[in-house]
């Protein structure tokens, strides 16, 4: 339950962000760490622990280029923990190995970071010469030999399933891109800065149907760093320090993208509110994984803020998750306008905008509380990150 | 046709992409409780029981999800065409995720009825299906 001595994030950096940024995944990676210490006030001596999702991973380097060990080795930081390790719930696994380090005292700064290099493996194919595995596993084997490539088609997958069961339409899940690239619009930052009406969006090629171009987030090359602070370190750091209220995650029995068990977002939703002192009703702005707007859709309806089949109706209109709704969601564009930062991302801007310190993206009103999730299918973490 | 990803093929799951061969379409089973068990492992998950065995399924189903896909992943790759998850006549709690082909796949609806045929690629029998009526 909500406490003191929660962890807190004490700074939060990024690299630039682009679909090709032209500098080598370990020194974009660094860029973000070093605007992490910034924005805490903290100098490399002070970090002690050092955490990612997922690691170094041979067979996907483009989305799994940096390792802690490398980061660790590049600046020499002298640690008392450690850890990068694929298999978690989601993208936020480090955070909350960062929360039971610092709370544990393995670590009293943990620099949390993650690096994507999906643009440039795109562009330059020979600098990321993933291994290639002798053959399918994990699930996969059922599901990718149907030509079933990308996660777009086992997202699809849901939605279709979504619209059947629920009646929930296009013009529903639009609403999602459309907020999206109107947030987008405002942030300097932002891989796509042209808003999108109605009209563009009905129109747009199909990727899998009834998931358009407009509904996913594009490759980029982005590195994300967050630092994770014990809570007696608050009154020395250069900004307010983000209180962790809590960390939730879930899988329900089985790990699969196409068998018939409930998405891990829902559990994950219900059980944040477990973990937490506040309700569904305090939270003032979201940062919800957008890598598909249906996964928006799906999260808004697991953390509660409408029954479950109810998502698409809530976002009807998109008024309510509009900068000046009651929701405002994914305000510097998500990844469908700002780039896959691979939920990273989403902490940045919960940060900056709970410090009023979002700049162009602020919303313009007193933010105390903030809820991300991060995943789809099988995957789910949720965060709330609170300014007291 | 660009040719598909191939499965890792190992003890517990070889049956599955072997049985097309004699056109029959096998899933795992717990001999114990009953439980299907796909995709296939060494253990049932309902009971813990080791006494899991293949067994031959009508091979007809219902479309449970389906997406068209128009976006050309890999090169070479015939687009648009239709992935689905279907739901197997007598198999409870088993989805397969498939092509559904023949002239009416680009149609597909939830609920369709449709039955397997297989194709075959390299020793290995992959579970398509295609419209019953």
């Amino acid at each position: 339950m909500s406490s003191k001595s929660d962890p807190i994030i004490s700074g939060v950096g990024q690299s630039a962000v682009g679909k090709f940024v032209d500098r080598l995944p370990l020194l974009l990676t660094i860029d973000a760490i070093k605007d992490a210490l910034d924005n805490a006030g903290l100098r490399v001596g002070d970090i002690d622990g050092v955490a990612t999702w997922p690691g170094r991973v041979e067979t996907m380097l483009d989305m799994g280029p940096v390792g802690c060990d490398g980061v660790i080795d590049a600046l020499g930081i002298k640690a008392t923990w450690y850890n990068g390790a694929f298999e978690s719930a989601a993208q936020y696994g480090p955070i909350a190995g960062a929360v039971a380090a610092v709370q544990q005292g393995w670590a009293r700064h943990v620099v949390v970071f993650r690096t994507v290099c999906q643009g440039s493996a795109r562009r330059k194919p020979e600098l990321f010469p993933s291994v290639q595995p002798a053959g399918l596993s994990g699930g996969m084997e059922h599901i990718i030999p149907y030509h079933a490539y990308s996660a777009a088609n086992w997202t699809a997958q849901m939605a279709s399933r979504h619209f059947h069961d629920y009646g929930t339409t296009r013009e529903q899940l639009g609403q999602v891109a459309i907020n999206a690239r109107r947030n987008g619009a405002l942030n300097p930052r932002a891989i796509f800065r042209d808003p999108i009406t109605m009209e563009d969006y009905l129109s747009a090629r199909m990727i899998s149907s009834p998931l358009c171009l407009f509904d996913c987030d594009t490759l980029s090359d982005a590195s994300t760093a967050i630092i994770v602070s014990a809570a007696e370190t608050g009154a020395d750091l250069k900004n307010v320090p983000i209180r962790i209220d809590a960390i939730a995650q879930s899988l329900p029995g089985r790990y699969s993208w196409d068998q018939p068990v409930e998405a891990a977002c829902y559990p994950t939703g219900k059980r944040l509110w477990e973990l937490s002192d506040f309700t569904v009703e305090d939270v003032d702005i979201g940062q919800l994984y957008d890598g598909f707007s249906f996964l928006t859709l799906q999260w808004i309806e697991a953390l509660g803020f409408c029954p479950v089949g109810e998502g698409g109706r809530y976002l009807e209109g998109g008024h309510r998750i509009a900068r000046d709704g009651v929701f405002p969601i994914n305000t510097n564009g998500g990844q469908i306008a700002a780039g896959r930062t691979h939920a990273f991302g989403y902490v940045r801007e919960a940060v900056r905008q709970l410090r009023g310190q979002a700049e162009e993206t602020q919303v313009d009103r007193d933010l105390k509380l903030a809820v991300t999730g991060a995943g789809g299918g099988p995957l789910a973490m949720a965060m709330l990150l609170a300014r007291d | 046709m660009t040719p598909r990803p191939r499965p890792l093929v190992d003890p517990v799951n070889q049956f599955f992409w072997q049985a097309g061969k004699a056109g029959q379409l096998q899933i795992l089973r717990c001999q114990a409780c009953g439980t299907w068990l796909h995709p296939p492992r060494p253990i049932c998950a309902k009971c813990l029981s080791e006494e899991v065995a293949p067994e031959t399924v009508s091979g007809t189903g219902t479309v449970y999800s389906v997406t068209v896909n128009h976006q050309p992943w890999v090169p070479g790759l015939k687009v648009p065409y239709v992935i689905a998850r279907v739901s197997l006549d007598g198999v409870d709690d088993v989805l397969l995720t498939t092509n559904i082909v023949g002239e009416r796949a680009l149609e597909s609806r939830i609920g369709d009825a449709v039955h397997v045929t297989f194709e075959e690629q390299d020793g290995l029998w992959f579970p398509l299906f295609t419209h019953s009526r």
